[in-house]
């Protein structure tokens, strides 16, 4: 290939990468605009993508309207809760389905390929009676068990690919030099599992963070609600929205989102890094 | 590593003290008082407002009946009751509208409030009203909110038309609505916009006002679709109005009430059908100056009459507490109470005496057309009839989408609305 056709090659795969960006982003940056724009603006016929008088008008009605404080301390706690637990439970049980081949551990692959299979409106009502039975209905705890058990196929799915790339010689090699099975797992395994389990916890998060068909029928009281729920209140019937306090509720609800891949992008990167060299 | 698993061991700790606060609530009677949960659909801030107000004015009235507000949403209601009635763990005052009711009345998760209904609050609405509730002889909600569909007209570009201004005395028919459409078409604009991307229900409630009535239940109980001359005048007229005059936006066809709006104040469309209480929203949104006007739908051979699916308060049928659920209803339903209900969703009010209020009856903001259309509403035309839901899905829209846009003709709508249309009812009716 000649040096011409790779730059048109190189300049034909960025110009495909900042379609995708636009793409992605397009949704995103609208409802920035939206979030604040004056009224007048959203009904205008010609709207601009830079609010032509901004205003937080919209955000103190938002905030003025619902419970957005207490629905956001609400999310972090379910969201937080289900993504540590999830990798607390998910972390040993990857390590055992990936280093020990035994029929239990190809029975439990097989578990969670087909538990990705059920929808959850089929699970629901039974769910419900379940959580009922345990007294766990219009709870936190309640949520959050389910936001754990609805996380963990998928995250013991991630953390067994995450444990298989790093190479048994590693802890081979520690025993050796005279580790222990602990000290191998901990001095050894753990720093090279890190980025996976930050990444699994991340998913985790994001995925109890935005939920919200369980939210929505397994709290009853305001006082529990979860902000995806709670958005929803700015919703009428036959699709009428309060759209400029929903948009600026949304803007902000996905804030926590953003900030924690923004922290911990680095912090994955630079622990595959360390794993790569190691290797 | 030590620092993850520190980090960790405190998050851990952190969260569960966190948690030890966020156990379930009782709602128990140790103290032999009563609590009731009231799920209310309210979303617009004013609206919002007055039922908290109304709530804390019970409360204050009514030690003993405690009643707590629950904020649900019109998104979302069906599927959350759902699983709450099959839960047990209802609300004992459930806020919905009657069309979305069937299922529960059928299904026995409401109560039949025929035997609890105060005689105040029966005869103080209409038997119009009453039916949009009513399923298999029971009475299963009662009906206090309605809204009829009107014409919202820019008034700049109606009178400089020099077109009739119908009034609900003398509305326009189809046929003339027709006409001014194509009169107001031009320059880029068009006469009207037709938001429909829930096609159904604006079609059939519409279409009683030409006689239209689309399903017939028999003498044994069981319902068939027809279509009749009547059923055709709305659908026909639409249809026209976008593929032989083009004096309806094609474009609008796929939208939603509220998207059309800023074409609308844009000068882009003369008219728009809307709900009446879209008019919080124009009022909102309207650019300054911006004149606008409501006028009533076109009437056909029964006159103004169109079909509503009102808001409606049920009770629970496993709530322990119907009686008290019901005297609550009856005290947030009072004419006085009823008043600040419509205003705050921009509705009318179902009950007689609500609706003569003076405050309903200025011309300010269309308030005066509304009221004069609310007693040609009837009940929406299908809300009863089994099997609806799916004949909508199914059937009835992606039909009516195609003939709206000229991909079908008239003998293929009616073909896939009444042939297919039964076939499905069919199964719901064995």
């Amino acid at each position: 290939m000649s040096m011409r056709t790779k730059r048109s090659v190189r300049a034909g795969q960025y110009a495909a990468l900042l379609c995708y960006l636009v793409f992605l982003a397009f949704p995103f940056l609208w409802l920035i605009s939206t979030a604040f724009k004056p009224a007048p603006e959203l009904g205008s016929l010609h709207p601009t993508w830079i609010p032509q008088h901004p205003t937080l008008d919209n955000f103190r009605q938002a905030f003025d309207e619902q419970p957005l404080l207490r629905a956001t301390a609400n999310s972090l706690i379910a969201a937080l809760s289900a993504g540590l637990i999830a990798v607390l439970i998910a972390t040993p049980m990857a390590y055992v389905m990936a280093r020990h081949r035994t029929r239990l551990a190809t029975a439990a692959t097989g578990w969670v390929v087909v538990s990705q299979a059920f929808p959850f409106v089929l699970l629901i009502i039974p769910l419900f009676l379940v959580l009922k039975n345990l007294h766990l209905i219009n709870t936190l705890w309640g949520l959050i068990l389910v936001y754990v058990v609805w996380a963990l196929p998928f995250a013991l799915w991630m953390l067994v690919g995450y444990v298989r790339a790093v190479p048994r010689e590693l802890e081979e090699a520690a025993a050796v030099d005279g580790a222990g099975r602990l000290r191998t797992l901990v001095s050894v395994t753990a720093p090279l599992l890190a980025p996976g389990i930050v990444a699994t916890a991340l998913f985790a998060f994001i995925t109890a963070w935005n939920e919200f068909f369980f939210a929505l029928v397994l709290l009853k009281t305001p006082e529990k609600q979860t902000l995806p729920v709670v958005l929803t209140h700015f919703l009428g019937a036959e699709g009428a929205s309060d759209l400029g306090p929903l948009a600026a509720a949304a803007f902000l609800a996905t804030l926590p989102s953003l900030v924690l891949f923004a922290v911990i992008q680095r912090r994955i990167t630079g622990g595959m890094l360390a794993g790569a060299v190691k290797n | 590593m030590r620092a993850l698993v520190r980090t960790a061991a405190a998050a851990a700790t952190a969260l569960a003290l966190l948690l030890t606060g966020c156990g379930g609530g009782d709602d128990g009677e140790a103290d032999g008082k009563i609590t009731l949960r009231f799920q209310s659909l309210a979303w617009q801030k004013e609206s919002v407002d007055i039922n908290k107000q109304l709530v804390k004015e019970w409360n204050a009235a009514h030690p003993d009946i405690r009643v707590e507000y629950v904020q649900g949403s019109w998104d979302s209601v069906h599927d959350q009751l759902l699983t709450s009635f099959e839960g047990g763990e209802a609300p004992d005052i459930i806020h919905d509208a009657s069309d979305d009711l069937a299922d529960f009345a059928y299904g026995g998760y409401l109560a039949d409030l025929r035997p609890l209904l105060p005689k105040g609050l029966t005869e103080g609405i209409p038997r119009n009203s009453w039916e949009t509730a009513t399923f298999d002889g029971g009475v299963f909600g009662v009906p206090f909110l309605q809204e009829p569909r009107v014409l919202i007209a820019n008034t700049k570009i109606l009178k400089a038309s020099g077109v009739r201004i119908p009034t609900p005395e003398k509305p326009w028919s189809w046929t003339e609505f027709r006409q001014v459409t194509e009169e107001l078409t031009g320059k880029g604009r068009y006469g009207v916009a037709w938001p429909l991307k829930e096609p159904v229900s604006v079609t059939l409630n519409l279409g009683l006002s030409a006689g239209g009535g689309l399903f017939h239940r028999g003498a044994d109980g069981k319902v068939t679709v027809a279509m009749g001359e009547g059923d055709q005048v709305v659908p026909g007229t639409i249809h026209d109005q976008v593929n032989t005059d083009h004096s309806a936006a094609r474009t609008a066809l796929g939208m939603g009430g509220g998207d059309t709006l800023p074409g609308f104040f844009g000068g882009k469309y003369a008219m728009v059908p809307l709900g009446f209480s879209y008019r919080q929203q124009i009022v909102e949104q309207a650019p300054k100056g911006f004149d606008w006007t409501v006028l009533p739908a076109p009437a056909g051979r029964d006159g103004l009459a169109q079909g509503v699916s009102p808001q409606t308060l049920s009770v629970a049928e496993d709530s322990p507490h119907k009686k008290e659920a019901v005297e609550f209803i009856d005290f947030l339903l009072r004419p006085a109470n009823m008043v600040r209900l419509a205003k705050g969703d921009w509705m009318l009010p179902t009950g007689t005496e609500a609706l003569a209020d003076p405050s309903l009856h200025t011309e300010d903001r269309g308030w005066a057309t509304g009221a004069a259309l609310a007693g040609a509403l009837r009940s929406a035309p299908a809300q009863s009839v089994r099997g609806y839901p799916e004949w909508k899905d199914k059937v009835a829209t992606p039909a009516l989408q195609e003939y709206y846009s000229g991909a079908i003709d008239a003998a293929e709508l009616r073909k896939r609305l009444v042939t297919d249309g039964n076939r499905v009812l069919a199964r719901y009716q064995r």
